[in-house]
């Protein structure tokens, strides 16, 4: 009796046609389809920070709505939060003074506890920004499909997971469901292969392939980041590389879980143990894309043609190599690209023809959910040691993602190395990533930053964002203009 | 939520290109936990520019917003559609949409309708001057020298949009069917749909 009620051990969907890794993680999480093609997704896990989800909250509230898996839903801030001390010398926590971000933070505080989410506290050792929380506490894995207020969630397909932001009403659908009606994507391929040359990182090879497929070249698609350099990669390159899926236009992107990953994610806080980690890693290791499937679109790109790479203008898509110059109208076909050229050109006080590394920046931000992992830190604090900040350099920070971050930093001495090359050493937040908090770049500054946007007045309003890598922004703090860190490296 | 089927009025010919969501509605204006007022910093960069468009009496509470290819790509802070809202709008047309914004924009109740780059252009042309007509049960664009394009829209948004329907109200409806993908998959799939407990160090 016992035996025939227990469910064959079988997997959800049955299919003998080759599929992607994307589809087979959709696959299992359609919970139903309707006639016009869209589909209600099961949504494993979903973060939440104070900025996107106040007015989900207020909406559950008003219609008398609960959270329908709190377990399956975490909350911790991080993009409004001070990046200075955060605490009193007896541990108690500062006032924050802007009045709308405390407003925020406190909603947030409050909420969490009223619909029965966990919450990490501003002041916990486990707080820092969500896209470095949930891999970290092992909340977001292989498989899963993860949902935050915040579109850098593609962040977490670094794990595998199909991992996306969502706007604040989808907020407070998955809150109010646990699901979400979508739409499927086209598949993209993205595909890498050779050898990456020396001070070639993770994040040269993401500014490198949005330099190729431009801001809207991954637009109704999911990507798939195939090939050797993203097998050799580390997880955490991974999880740097998928972060910036969105600024392609894509709004996920993922890598295969292979064994590295499971490595990442094993005794994690909140990875699954025991019988049921067995069970996990051998579906996990069902999920890679079948020989012989198919991608809507392909992209190829040589490793050894990726070089150090930074920005240049107010689009991710503006980049070159250190090497190379700023280009100027001409240098694009496409009309309505040379005006946007000429009006970005504008407002980061560039010349067409100058070289990159003759760039002067007055400010450094190593940090952001792209770049603050301790592999990060450790990249930044290996080209600082022994050396300083140039004069020119005013303001320079490294901010950790997460407290942990920073614990193991501090424990491997990076810290000491960061604070002895004239650099600050701050809490984990969001900071200059995103002018909502203190950290901001002044109007007419250039900044040498690792985060993932260089929008006009996204680090403050008139501040000039040029996009690099961790050892690359560290490079420019001890020069005090762009250079290529390989000039650095013995 | 406001049902839509019939916009009609002024539409703002804007026509920029890739303007993402940060322009749309700056970073600082996202420190509110309600969606109400945000109309005041909506394209606020753009509204320092003298002479800009979105102060142009002519076009002041105009219902419809007439932008460039990618329109909304970049940040998807919601507060987007919500500026757009509160300014009045409630239909934008533009060759393309990022898909975040798109989806926003239709939760919010504001109508997203893609057109074809020269028909996008003719309309800038005739709205600099007349008004602009959106006829969503028909799928159809016109404008008073005869102009008449049609566009494509998802059914089951167009059906919400008719009908003022609010989507999580719709997908509770279906209690049933996710505690039976929730059951079954907590067999399957325990390790990612099974409660998450934090392992006691
Ligand atoms: S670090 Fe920047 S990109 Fe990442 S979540 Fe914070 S504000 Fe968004």
């Amino acid at each position: 009796m016992k035996s025939g009620t227990r469910a064959p051990n079988r997997t959800i969907i049955m299919t003998s046609k080759p599929r992607t890794l994307y589809q087979k993680i959709w696959d299992a999480h359609v919970v139903d389809t309707r006639d016009d093609g869209t589909s209600l997704i099961y949504i494993d896990r979903h973060l939440v920070h104070e900025v996107t989800s106040p007015q989900a909250f207020e909406a559950l509230r008003v219609s008398g709505r609960k959270v329908r898996r709190p377990d399956l839903t975490l909350a911790v801030p991080d993009h409004n939060l001070p990046t200075t001390a955060r605490v009193d010398a007896d541990g108690a926590m500062l006032p924050i003074k802007d009045v709308e971000s405390a407003q925020q933070l406190a909603a947030l505080q409050k909420n969490a506890p009223e619909f029965g989410i966990r919450y990490i506290d501003a002041i916990d050792a486990e707080q820092g920004i969500v896209h470095v929380v949930g891999p970290e506490q092992g909340f977001s894995l292989p498989g899963a499909t993860i949902v935050c207020g915040d579109s850098h969630t593609a962040c977490h397909g670094g794990l595998g997971a199909l991992a996306f932001g969502i706007g604040t009403s989808e907020v407070e659908h998955a809150l109010a469901t646990q699901t979400l009606l979508l739409k499927q994507s086209k598949s993209m391929e993205v595909r890498v292969e050779g050898r990456l040359g020396a001070g070639v990182t993770a994040k040269d090879v993401i500014l490198h392939v949005i330099g190729v497929i431009g801001t809207a070249g991954g637009t109704g698609y999911v990507i798939e980041y195939r090939g050797n350099v993203f097998e050799e990669m580390s997880v955490e390159g991974r999880l740097t590389v998928c972060n910036m899926s969105i600024e392609g236009g894509a709004r996920a992107g993922l890598v295969a879980p292979d064994d590295k990953t499971f490595a990442y994610v094993k005794g994690r806080p909140y990875a699954p143990r025991g019988a049921e980690w067995d069970q996990a890693v051998a579906w996990w290791k069902s999920l890679a894309t079948d020989a012989g499937a198919t991608f809507d679109k392909s992209v190829v790109i040589r490793a050894e043609d990726i070089e150090p790479t930074v920005t240049w203008g107010t689009s991710p898509e503006d980049t070159a190599p250190i090497g190379g110059t700023v280009p100027g109208p001409e240098d694009f076909a496409d009309p309505s690209k040379a005006d946007a050229v000429k009006v970005s050109l504008d407002y980061m006080g560039l010349t067409p023809g100058t070289l990159l590394a003759d760039v002067e920046v007055q400010n450094v931000f190593i940090g952001s959910c792209t770049n603050s992992r301790i592999e990060d830190i450790r990249a930044a604090a290996a080209v600082l040691k022994g050396r300083h900040k140039a004069d020119n350099v005013k303001w320079a920070i490294v901010v950790p993602g997460s407290g942990l971050v920073k614990q193991q930093a501090e424990a491997e001495g990076l810290d000491r190395i960061i604070v002895e090359a004239g650099l600050e050493w701050r809490e984990p937040g969001c900071s200059a990533c995103l002018a909502m908090n203190p950290d901001k770049v002044p109007a007419g500054e250039r900044c040498a930053s690792t985060s993932n946007r260089n929008f006009t007045g996204r680090q403050g309003p008139g501040a000039r964002t040029h996009l690099m890598s961790p050892a690359m922004a560290a490079a420019a703090a001890v020069t005090g203009r762009l250079t290529d860190v390989r000039e650095l490296m013995g | 939520m406001q049902s839509i089927s019939h916009v009609a009025g002024r539409a703002i010919p804007f026509g920029r290109k890739n303007v993402d969501t940060d322009v749309i509605i700056p970073a600082h204006w996202l420190k509110t936990i309600t969606r109400e007022g945000l109309g005041r910093g909506a394209f606020e960069a753009i509204r320092k520019e003298p002479g800009n468009i979105f102060d142009d009496p002519e076009f002041t509470g105009a219902p419809i917003l007439i932008a460039g290819d990618n329109f909304g790509c970049g940040s998807s802070r919601e507060h987007a559609a919500w500026a757009l809202l509160d300014l009045g709008v409630t239909c934008v047309i533009a060759p393309s949409f990022s898909d975040i914004f798109s989806g926003n924009a239709f939760k919010n109740g504001i109508l997203t309708v893609v057109l074809p780059q020269e028909a996008v252009d003719r309309l800038l042309e005739v709205a600099r001057t007349e008004t602009i007509d959106i006829d969503l049960e028909t799928q159809t664009v016109t404008t008073p020298f005869q102009d008449r394009f049609t566009f494509e829209i998802d059914p089951f948004r167009k059906h919400c949009l008719l009908n003022g329907l609010d989507e999580v109200g719709l997908t509770l409806a279906q209690d049933t069917v996710i505690s039976g993908y929730e059951a079954r998959a907590g067999r399957e799939l325990p390790f990612l749909t099974g409660a998450v407990t934090a392992a006691t160090a």
